[in-house]
């Protein structure tokens, strides 16, 4: 879990560190989305980028099977139920739910690969040219379909997931590996913290910017 | 603390054995000091049951005085109830006002089935401890203590794991039923020291083979068992376990 759980934040720091290319359009009055698209061909067309995203698919596979394995194993084990509940006294409601907000992630990749990656690898999205070579023009894509509200709606509330998922998660997945040191802990405490609220918030002004225009 | 008495409605879970379902019982009690104990309250009610010719309510409890850790209530929510860092017997009745309603239940978990009322079964917890639990010393006379010199630090931090009293409050609060709070004390007490260093890792394989074997849960690292320890056992702990287990599974010679 915590193994797996580190190797999916590693690939969220590549994968919003790609997509803030689109806000290239803010600072450069002529880019229209093609520092993004450079960056999107480069990591599908590269030999580099397409192997580690064998290894993000066994990543997320392996982390939804413990995970989903470890939620249901541990419902298991308390058959009778407290008539008062400790709740919120001793732990955090997104500690305590972290199956749940993990399932609410899974169902938006679900939403989210059929929207972008499936097809950008396999049923096609429109050419541009770019200095000259031909590219998938993943920008328009993108305009496209976050003109839908309900599409920008259902980002938003997965980043918001997201940022409790990860809330929980950063810190917990150095605990697992066994990271004790208080020095240490303390760092981790500081940087997950910060991670859960600014990458998400990153990707969640994704669709909202482009909804309202402000990346064009 | 100015002395009060008061008038309690007690709400507590009644299981003729570990075979039975069980249900709550409403009971009212009336008359009682603040500076009773928790469980001196119990004494009172069950004398009463027993001069009205009816079955007094089973709980564990030994020293009375937060050692032994016997006293297993999970008090209105919270395991060993509202105060931080006591036991059961610990707590008394000023932590209560006139009128107040107390639901009293036994621990919830699998691996701690109910024999009766609230009375819980915790012999998962001595078979965790059998399974690593122990050092291996010379025979003869004992070695002098300052013998072995032991860092400072080390010697705190493996005191202050060596607090726990096995009461099981860690599993009751936890989400998942996990014993690992529990058993990171056992083992951070003995990884810590010097005498522990021959079964160091045989001990933290063995202990965690036997907590999955009981039926105890995963740890996600909520916290809620820090929260309830009335030993003040520290999350840390869990921490230095996983880092225990890692090493142990990737080095060990077998
Ligand atoms: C980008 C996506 C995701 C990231 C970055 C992520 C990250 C993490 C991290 C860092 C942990 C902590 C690991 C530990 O404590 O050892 C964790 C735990 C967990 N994740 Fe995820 N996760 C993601 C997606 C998912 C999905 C899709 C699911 C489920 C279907 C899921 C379910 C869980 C569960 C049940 C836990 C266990 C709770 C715990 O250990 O505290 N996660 N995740
Ligand atoms: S760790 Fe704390 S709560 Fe758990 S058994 Fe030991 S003393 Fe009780
Ligand atoms: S009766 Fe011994 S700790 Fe409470």
């Amino acid at each position: 879990m915590g193994l797996t759980g580190i190797f999916l934040i590693l690939f969220l720091v590549v994968h919003v560190g790609l997509n803030a290319c689109i806000f290239a359009t803010i600072f450069n009055e002529d880019d229209h989305g093609q520092m993004f698209n450079k960056a999107a061909h480069f990591m599908g067309s590269n030999w580099v980028p397409r192997l580690l995203e064998i290894g993000l698919f066994v990543g997320i596979f392996l982390h939804i099977i413990q995970g989903l394995m470890l939620e249901f194993q541990n419902r298991g084990k308390r058959s009778v139920k407290y008539e008062v509940s400790f709740g919120n006294r001793g732990s955090k409601w997104y500690s305590r739910s972290m199956g749940l907000l993990g399932t609410i992630l899974l169902i938006f990749f679900i939403i989210h690969w059929k929207q972008f990656w499936i097809p950008s690898r396999f049923t096609g999205v429109e050419e541009t040219t770019i200095d000259g070579k031909q590219m998938h023009d993943l920008f328009s894509l993108m305009k496209e379909t976050f003109a839908e509200p309900w599409v920008v709606i259902v980002y938003v509330l997965a980043c918001i997931s997201l940022a409790y998922h990860l809330l929980h998660g950063f810190q917990s997945a150095f605990r697992t590996i066994g990271v004790r040191n208080n020095r240490y802990l303390k760092l981790v405490n500081g940087l997950g913290v910060g991670f859960s609220i600014i990458v998400p918030l990153l990707f969640a002004l994704m669709p909202v910017s482009m909804y309202f225009g402000w990346v064009n | 603390m100015e002395h009060y008495t008061m008038n309690l409605k007690l709400k507590v879970w009644r299981q003729k054995n570990a075979k039975s379902s069980g249900g709550f019982e409403s009971y009212d009690v009336s008359n009682i000091s603040s500076e009773m104990s928790f469980l001196e309250m119990f004494d009172v009610l069950n004398e009463r049951l027993i001069r009205e010719g009816k079955e007094p309510i089973a709980f564990d409890h030994d020293c009375r005085e937060g050692i032994c850790g016997m006293c297993s209530m999970y008090i209105n929510g919270k395991a060993h109830g509202p105060w931080q860092g006591t036991t059961t017997c610990q707590l008394h009745m000023r932590a209560f006002k006139d009128g107040d309603t107390i639901v009293v239940e036994p621990w919830r978990a699998n691996a701690f089935p109910v024999i009766k009322d609230l009375m819980v079964d915790r012999t998962a917890f001595d078979r965790i401890i059998q399974a690593g639990g122990y050092i291996s010393v010379n025979t003869g006379n004992a070695v002098d203590a300052n013998a072995i010199p032991i860092e400072k630090d080390k010697a705190d931090s493996s005191f202050a794991a060596a607090a726990c009293i096995g009461c099981g409050a860690c599993v009751a609060a936890c989400k998942n039923s996990s014993a690992m709070l529990f058993v990171s004390a056992k083992v951070s007490h003995l990884a810590l020291l010097p005498q522990g260093a021959p079964e160091r890792k045989t001990r933290v394989l063995d202990m965690i083979a036997q907590m999955d074997k009981e039926g105890f849960g995963s740890c996600t690292n909520t916290g809620a068992c820090e929260a309830v320890c009335p030993k003040e056992i520290s999350l840390t702990n869990i921490a230095r376990l996983n880092g225990e287990y890692l090493t142990a599974g990737l080095t060990v010679d077998k």
